[in-house]
């Protein structure tokens, strides 16, 4: 069409007769709200908050939710997430949870943390949730660094992986290994259901998804604590594109932190 | 009249706990209040349902009581001083993000693990600030088992009108002593939930979330003004204190909680001596008492202020009496306890013998 033509021309669908039900093919739940997320162009929060909404939505329980917001990134997750949230201090979610659900045990409770706040700072927290068997959902996210502050090292870092306090490679010597948080918790019995998985493509998020429904439904019968973990990126704190971060996961992280289910309980 | 029980301190501050229908108690042990979490683990869920938990340290339990706040309920939690060191930044945080709750400091001597004897030593931490930010507590110093059970409905009460965070500063001595107690009733809990408790988004309604987080600083500024008009409205209205024989007073003996009553016993012995002396007792430690001071520094010689520490609320007092009369502070520290015949032998040492 040249600079001249006016949008008048017939041949062009009118907005309102664009959004019509019978041509909508997909659209935002309302478990999410209308704030633009503020996460880096290919980043894991993104998809995991988008799957996980889906699933409240679906499983009709947004009236009946309660998530805890961590520090980290997705500390402004009560931003985007369209249902009752509180945000939690630094690694503390695991605690906080623990209160919400002890005294409003009919609702759906979760935790969304990433690697610092729950296997650093909270390790206690998270490791005592899951001796007690709190009946509540932890959303995992593992990407092996602090974004938020700016790229330091994480319990989960890799060795050899270069962070702005392991500016010459994480070094096993004096910084330790690599934490297996997720591991930690599914040795206790308290925890009910314990996975890994990703969102860097389309069929590995669809299984995330189906792991996160499995999870609120092992909440629901009672049965323990569920931890969902995602191998996820950070491409901005691992000075990567997005794609080649996809590539550091399936090459670094997952090989590390292997996929799968760890725990199911025998109920599901 | 209520329920006579003679009680121990720690406990009657649990019995009250329950019959004030607390919903949920968490806690963790730490010697002089561990019979707080044995009592209510005895006695409070079988009676009224309350949830009561051991958490894994006064980390996770101040954060459950922040979790379980947020939902509208009425929690509370106990601990002592090295404990309360640990509950400082979820207390900020339960201040930051507006929710009620009631909190018990028995104080023990510090600092560090310190020992387990009775102290004042927290009185800064309470009162001053304790975690971060622009924030106040509510602070209740009971001086005997009674105020410990009255102040916990009390208490409740504050912390839900102002959406603030209430301590109860006790010490070792008052968790620790028997008294003659008269217990309240069981008061009756309200069904309602707060309009911006996180109890599940109502359809219809825009979802509620619980925050203390405000990244602009033109929101935070704006945040910490609406708390600081609210404190304005609690030093307006919440002044608590007690005071005798001030009428023809020409000494003021002064001190909070334990330190008050062996006052008040000074002070009597003083008073069969010959001594003019006068007594104030600040209840409420914030919102402080000042204007009682104001009024009474100019008509009085001098002020004596005996605490078990090296010199906390003192500081206070002198703010407040802003250089219109003497005075002299006695203390004493790391869980020693005066006598009144020893504050007695000061006073007189400094303000009758040679030291005007």
């Amino acid at each position: 069409m040249s600079d001249n033509q006016s949008l008048d021309n017939q041949d062009v669908l009118a907005r309102e007769d664009i959004r019509k039900d019978e041509f909508l093919v997909y659209e935002k739940p309302d478990t999410l709200t209308d704030t633009p997320f503020h996460y880096c162009p290919g980043c894991g929060h993104s998809t995991v908050h988008k799957i996980l909404m889906e699933v409240i939505d679906e499983m009709g329980i947004q009236g009946d939710t309660i998530g805890v917001a961590p520090v980290g990134c997705s500390v402004f997750a009560y931003h985007y997430l369209n249902v009752d949230m509180q945000q939690a201090p630094h690694g503390r979610a695991c605690a906080v949870a623990t209160g919400i659900k002890r005294v409003r045990p009919d609702k759906m409770v979760f935790t969304y943390q990433g690697d610092g706040d729950l296997a650093a700072i909270g390790g206690n927290e998270t490791i005592h949730a899951a001796n007690r068997g709190e009946n509540f959902t932890i959303v995992f996210i593992n990407n092996g660094i602090y974004g938020m502050t700016g790229g330091q090292m994480a319990p989960t870092t890799l060795e050899g992986m270069l962070s702005t306090t392991s500016p010459y490679g994480r070094d096993i010597e004096t910084m330790g290994h690599p934490m297996n948080m997720t591991q930690i918790v599914a040795g206790l019995p308290g925890a009910a259901y314990v996975t890994r998985q990703a969102v860097y493509k389309p069929s590995l998020t669809r299984k995330a998804k189906k792991a996160l429904k499995k999870a609120i439904q092992v909440q629901q019968k009672g049965l323990g604590l569920s931890l969902v973990e995602i191998v996820s990126n950070c491409p901005s704190a691992w000075k990567m594109t997005p794609l080649e971060s996809h590539d550091f996961i399936v090459d670094k992280m997952i090989p590390y932190f292997p996929l799968g289910d760890i725990k199911v309980p025998e109920e599901l | 009249m209520g329920e006579i029980k003679l009680m121990k301190g720690n406990e009657a501050l649990a019995e009250a706990m329950i019959r004030a229908g607390c919903d949920a108690y968490f806690g963790y042990p730490i010697t002089p209040q561990s019979e707080v979490l044995e009592y209510l683990a005895r006695e409070a869920t079988k009676r009224t349902g309350m949830v009561v938990l051991q958490a894994e340290s006064e980390i996770g339990a101040i954060n459950m009581i922040y979790g379980a706040s947020g939902t509208g309920k009425r929690v509370m939690t106990t601990s002592s001083s090295p404990g309360i060191s640990l509950m400082q930044e979820g207390l900020s945080y339960i201040a930051g993000a507006e929710l009620p709750c009631l909190v018990s400091n028995i104080n023990r001597g510090g600092p560090g693990l310190g020992t387990i004897q009775p102290s004042q030593a927290d009185y800064f931490q309470a009162v001053k600030g304790g975690g971060h930010g622009d924030y106040h507590l509510i602070v209740l110093a009971p001086n005997s088992v009674q105020e410990m059970v009255d102040f916990v409905k009390l208490g409740f009460e504050l912390s839900e009108k102002y959406r603030n965070p209430v301590m109860i500063l006790a010490d070792g001595a008052i968790g620790q002593m028997m008294e003659k107690v008269e217990l309240f009733d069981y008061i009756k809990r309200t069904e309602e939930i707060p309009e911006w408790a996180t109890v599940g988004k109502k359809k219809g309604q825009d979802r509620n979330y619980i925050t203390s987080l405000f990244i602009e600083p033109e929101t935070m500024e704006r945040v910490n003004l609406r708390l600081q008009k609210k404190y304005r409205e609690i030093e307006a209205n919440e002044v608590r204190y007690q005071t005798e024989n001030l009428d023809d007073a020409e000494y003021i003996f002064t001190g909070y909680g334990l330190g008050a009553r062996i006052c008040m016993k000074a002070m009597e012995l003083g008073r069969e001596k010959g001594y003019k002396i006068g007594f104030i007792r600040p209840i409420s430690l914030y919102p402080f008492p000042y204007q009682v001071y104001a009024d009474i520094a100019p008509k009085v010689k001098g002020i004596l202020d005996v605490e078990m520490n090296a010199g906390q609320m003192v500081e206070d007092v002198r703010l407040a009496i802003e250089g219109n009369t003497r005075i002299e502070f006695y203390g004493r520290m790391g869980g020693m306890i005066a006598d009144p015949e020893e504050i007695l032998n000061y006073f007189e040492e400094k303000y009758i013998n040679g030291g005007a």
